[in-house]
């Protein structure tokens, strides 16, 4: 049995960045052992306009804020992009 | 009705005061965030339009409460927030505490509602009367 050289990520997207996106749910493909920063280029790719939003955006995964970027996702991890709240 | 909630329907606070009452309390604070008619710039705003990562932000809601345990012993906070469209006087958000005396009811009140706004994973998009609109933080 071979490794999967590929991993499935479920992106969900907010706010502006969905709209720049286009959806608010789907999934992207990138390589094994890809880490976040290689799906944000996945990302990247639909709209370089999220580039400008990208000093304000926190990317959660499965959930909880990641505090750097080079962590490696998993196949069916969840990866949120969260711009900055504003709830009440 | 649970403690925390994110509803696409009007809000009752009633039913979230019923939910945080309890014998041991002497006072139940609430708060309630409403759409207004201008953004705060002083542009009209004809509506809003909310969003949520409705799991992180229960999160958020019950860790803002467990907070709120550690600072005041007896309070019970409950949350609940509205995405969705919006008219102008409807309700966003009801926070309630209800507390063994009103001191702790408003400051439990007062902190959830401040953290809710800086940390829960909720967007709100303002229309404008021009047709236009934005994506506002707090």
């Amino acid at each position: 049995m071979s490794a999967a050289t590929t991993v499935t990520v479920r992106v969900r997207a907010f706010a502006r960045m969905r709209e720049l996106l286009g959806e608010g749910e789907f999934e992207i493909v990138v390589p094994a052992g890809a880490t976040l920063v290689d799906c944000w280029e996945a990302l990247r790719a639909r709209n370089r306009a999220i580039d400008a939003l990208a000093p304000a955006t926190r990317i959660a995964r499965n959930g909880r804020v990641v505090a750097r970027l080079e962590e490696r996702v998993a196949d069916g991890d969840e990866i949120a992009l969260l711009p900055p709240v504003g709830g009440g | 009705m649970p403690l925390f909630a994110i509803v696409r329907d009007p809000i009752d606070p009633r039913t979230l005061e019923a939910a945080v009452w309890s014998e041991a309390c002497g006072g139940i604070a609430i708060f309630l965030g409403v759409v207004r008619e201008h953004a705060g710039d002083g542009r009209p705003v004809s509506g809003l339009t909310y969003e949520a990562h409705e799991a992180m932000a229960l999160a958020e809601f019950a860790a803002i409460a467990r907070e709120v345990s550690e600072q005041h012993a007896g309070v019970r906070l409950g949350i609940v927030h509205r995405i969705g469209d919006l008219r102008i006087g409807e309700i966003a958000v009801a926070v309630c505490a209800a507390a063994p005396h009103r001191a702790q009811a408003f400051d439990a009140c007062r902190y959830a509602i401040d953290e809710l706004k800086a940390r829960a994973s909720i967007w709100k998009k303002e229309h404008y009367s021009d047709g236009s609109g934005d994506w506002v933080s707090n």
